[in-house]
């Protein structure tokens, strides 16, 4: 049984009368790379800032280690942050960044210099000691960022975004490199971004917010394959929203009559009572397409309306009905030109497919 | 962007004290009395006698006074200085601002130092080469243009090329900081759109450096209206502007209430003409 | 939508280009003017402070004599002691309070922010001679009631040329390092506080070394306003603490004098070596 490392206890925040965090409740398990995702503005900074102890909540508690925090300043709390733009001391040198909260805690001098040896060694930049933060490249600050932080062996690490300014091939490597830290340090990770990939490569459970409102809290697996509402659903990778009204609700599935005219199969849901509009969320690459209708679950006739080639794909969108326009996704398995998946085209009559228990029927 | 409001309190006297200390006793505290002075009598045995009148006003603003016509004659002055360094100044910064980033830093100090030097040293620089036995009338001389020496200094002539030559330099910062951070594909947007130089000028660069042109205006107008040294030594005492007389009352004549009087007549043009600038100025840069 | 038969010719090519050549040519020559107009008198004035003769116009030979004679002339010595004196206690008490006054407005929160903004930036709105005459009423009036309370004598001198000189360098000092103030980058201070440091180690070890060109900066323009400062001085000054500026100010409705031009030059090389310095500093920064 794990313990609580982090907790945010119906945590409210306010700046006038912009609600920035509505009512908070999360608990952070020990050990864990913990994301916090969503869009620009949705809190997840703020919460970020309340644990690092330079927000005050306007309502509720952070609490750390079951320790409630208050109004503890953030030099008394055992979090370390990297920022987001790094906020590396440009008048000190690497290693002087990297001592300086060694030297705030009074560590003794010689046991300051083999940490920060030990710090620098750990993301294998121990070579650029004596050099200024100005003379370091994106992905080197940001590793000297990180030394400086692990070097205090917080209880927690407060991440805010700290891979938004490097470029792609770099953001990749890092996200592995901050993995493999996490594992071999083995303390808590909170980690704020605003890009679901990363969350989903990276974390061990991840808060979607969204205005404020925590949307969902779980692996990625459950946050992407059981969104719990619309925003999850369309904010996580790519779905397909379809309007309807339940017909028959049973244990192990839900039909559905959609606006477009058929009646398609979903996932069995708990709560839902016939007629009930709602809407059936399906991702594209769990659609198939079809010549013939399949024997099994149910096929939904429709027009292709496009075919893009995308190499490792083919992305199509087909209109179900004349009114619903749905994406799927079909791998390309067999090489196209040497006889493998006949591409459909513009105009072709398919019907699309999809496993039952990959259909989501989303209330709200 | 204040760090979040979590400092500790206590600091904030020891930060604040001295500095409100100072400028309220020896700043703000001097021009209320100078406010309330103003609406005081001269005394001969005291410093002045606290009896609330409007004499001194009244005299200021009496048509028969030469006071009204002072004022009047700085503000003209003054505005007429202000359009002339205008003029002057915006072709300039825009021909340094076209130079190449080093070539502008190289310019740009070379104009700073007339704003950095002294402006009575540079005043009376220009009364070394425009008195009668000065650089200007000897060449004139001896070029043969005129037979004997004409006299410039202590005329109203010198007074206007003296505002000239010691507010020009403070046109010239603003209205280049405002022209070098205009970006030219507007100009160029504009010349694809058809429009030709003088167009292209009136409806895109002027307008668009406009906040530039409103803190060069500031800059030169308000203190060419209570300037006390150009036309003292360039006018000789014979000309006399709302410096002069201010310094006559105060140190010379020794009548602190209407000299107060007229002190807060210039405060009151001076925070006029900023109002009417910032109106004016805000709306168009809007 | 019919075409019409006569094509309008567009503008040619050479009377666009030669209209902005002509435009050029105009730029440069404004330019070159102004140049002329700023620097003439000045060189001039330079050149003629190591005129042999006494003459403005005629050129006697080089000589130093001018500055030989400022160099034992006893008022002139005395005014620049003064001047010295006067600038650095200035510099350091408006560069002190002009530097706590800014954090206290961009790091702190009290009730009266707006007003002290507005009473910061006057002394750079308001004319010099208001604020000369104000401050010599003010002193007037203190001197009186003092005398009149306790029988003691003050007048002016160094130390009221100090006050003053320090009421409105405040403002400017304030301006350059609020403007620092509010650029820095807020993650330094608050990376330092998740680093452990508590206010003051924060202030010591981040904030002031970051502030510190900006201090410098301010430190330089309030020994420049200190130094080149006539009106407010003139007003305020008493017999015995003549300053440069008042000194040059009565030489000149003195006349004019050959060891004038010597001392004008002397005041504009080391205002250059102020602005050099500043523009080496800031490059640093």
């Amino acid at each position: 049984m794990s313990t609580i490392d982090v907790e945010l206890a119906n945590v409210t925040k306010r700046f006038g009368d912009f609600v920035a965090v509505n009512q908070v409740s999360l608990e952070i398990k020990d050990g864990e790379f913990f994301s916090l995702l969503g869009p620009s503005g949705c809190g997840k900074t703020t919460c970020l800032r309340m644990i690092a102890g330079f927000e005050l909540p306007s309502e509720g508690d952070v609490l750390i280690r079951g320790k409630p925090m208050g109004e503890t300043p953030p030099y008394k709390r055992p979090v370390n942050t990297v920022f987001q733009n790094y906020a590396l001391f440009p008048h000190m040198s690497v290693a002087e960044n990297v001592s300086f909260g060694l030297e705030m805690q009074k560590v003794p001098r010689p046991e300051i210099n083999s940490r920060v040896k030990e710090a620098l060694e750990m993301v294998r930049l121990p070579q650029l000691a004596e050099r200024k933060p100005r003379q370091l490249s994106g992905g080197q600050q940001q590793r000297i960022a990180l030394a400086r932080a692990l070097v205090n062996r917080p209880q927690v690490l407060l991440l805010d975004e700290p891979l938004s300014a490097l470029d792609l091939k770099l953001r990749k490597a890092m996200q592995l490199e901050l993995k493999e830290l996490q594992h071999q340090v083995g303390i808590t990770f909170i980690f704020v971004t605003h890009d679901q990939e990363e969350a989903i490569t990276m974390s061990d459970r991840i808060a979607v917010m969204n205005e404020g409102v925590v949307q969902q809290v779980g692996t990625p697996i459950e946050i992407y394959e059981r969104p719990r509402n619309r925003f999850v659903a369309d904010f996580i990778g790519e779905t397909n929203f379809m309007e309807g009204r339940v017909l028959e609700v049973d244990p192990v599935k839900t039909t559905v009559a959609l606006d477009a005219g058929v009646h398609v199969l979903a996932r069995a849901a708990e709560g839902l009572s016939a007629g009930q509009t709602i809407t059936v969320a399906v991702r594209p690459e769990k659609i198939s397409l079809h010549e013939t209708p399949s024997d099994q679950g149910i096929s939904v006739p429709a027009i292709v309306e496009e075919a893009v080639y995308i190499g490792t794909d083919t992305r199509y969108r087909a209109r179900i009905g004349g009114k619903q326009d749905v994406v799927a996704r079909v791998q390309n398995v067999g090489g196209i030109m040497d006889g493998g998946a006949h591409p459909f085209q513009r105009g072709d009559h398919v019907y699309l497919s999809w496993p039952t228990d990959s259909a989501m029927v989303l209330t709200s | 962007m204040q760090a979040s409001g979590r400092q500790s309190k206590g600091i904030l006297p020891i930060l604040l004290t001295p500095g409100v200390f100072w400028l309220t006793v020896f700043f703000v505290i001097p021009l209320l009395i100078v406010l309330v002075v103003s609406f005081s009598k001269r005394s001969l045995l005291g410093v002045v006698e606290l009896e609330f009148n409007l004499n001194n006003y009244a005299r200021l603003f009496n048509p028969d006074s030469p006071y009204l016509f002072i004022f009047l004659r700085s503000l003209g002055l003054a505005a007429v200085n202000t359009v002339l360094c205008l003029l002057l100044a915006y072709p300039f910064a825009f021909y340094i601002a076209r130079q190449t980033p080093q070539r502008q830093k190289m310019l740009i100090f070379l104009v700073m130092v007339p704003f950095w030097t002294n402006f009575l040293i540079r005043t009376y620089a220009l009364m070394f080469i425009i008195r009668d036995t000065g650089l200007i009338n000897t060449w004139l001389v001896n070029l043969g243009i005129i037979s004997e020496p004409i006299q410039i200094l202590f005329t109203p002539t010198a007074i206007r090329l003296g505002m000239l030559y010691g507010y020009l330099p403070f046109a010239v910062l603003p209205l280049y900081a405002s022209i070098e951070q205009l970006d030219f594909n507007y100009v160029q947007a504009a010349q694809d759109l058809g429009a030709d130089g003088l167009r292209v000028f009136l409806r895109v660069i002027l307008p668009l450096t406009m906040p530039g042109v409103v803190a060069a205006s500031i800059i030169t107008f308000i203190p060419a209206l209570g300037d006390f040294i150009t036309p003292d030594l360039m006018g000789g005492g014979n000309t006399f502007l709302i410096g002069n007389v201010l310094q006559q009352q105060f140190l010379t004549v020794r009548d602190w209430p209407f000299g107060s009087a007229m002190g807060i007549g210039l405060m009151t043009l001076v925070l006029g003409a900023t109002m009417i600038y910032f109106r004016s100025g805000a709306s168009r840069s809007a | 939508m019919s075409t019409s038969s006569v094509a309008v010719p567009a503008p040619t090519r050479s009377r666009t280009t030669s209209r902005l050549a002509l435009g050029q040519k105009l730029l440069t020559a404004n330019a070159l003017l102004v140049f002329a107009f700023f620097y003439t008198p000045i060189l001039v004035l330079i050149i003629f402070s190591f005129n042999a003769g006494r003459s403005g116009t005629i050129w006697e030979g080089f000589s130093l004599r001018w500055y030989a004679e400022l160099a034992n002339d006893p008022a002139i010595l005395s005014a620049f002691t003064n001047t010295i004196i006067v600038a650095f206690v200035t510099t350091l008490l408006s560069t002190a309070i002009g530097t706590m006054i800014s954090l206290a407005m961009e790091r702190h929160q009290f009730p009266f922010k707006l007003p002290l903004d507005a009473v910061l930036y006057m002394p750079i709105i308001i004319p010099e001679i208001v604020i000369a005459l104000a401050t010599l009423l003010f002193f007037i009036i203190v001197f009186n009631m003092v005398k009149n309370l306790f029988g003691i004598t003050w007048g002016l001198g160094l130390p009221t040329i100090i006050i003053a000189h320090v009421a409105f360098t405040i403002s400017f000092v304030a301006t350059i390092v609020r403007a620092r103030l509010v650029d820095m980058d807020p993650n330094m201070e608050q990376a330092a506080r998740d680093l452990y440091a508590d206010e003051w180690q924060t202030f010591r070890r981040v904030t002031f070394p970051l502030l510190m060109p900006a201090i410098i900066s301010g430190a330089l323009m309030g020994f420049t306003l200190s130094l080149d400062d006539f009106l407010i001085t003139f007003f305020v000054s008493g017999p015995g603490s003549t300053t440069l500026p008042v000194l040059v100010y009565s030489k000149v409705k003195f006349g004019v004098t050959p060891d004038l031009n010597a001392l004008a030059t002397l005041l504009l090389v080391f205002s250059i070596g102020l602005v050099l310095l500043a523009q080496f500093l800031q490059r640093r920064d």
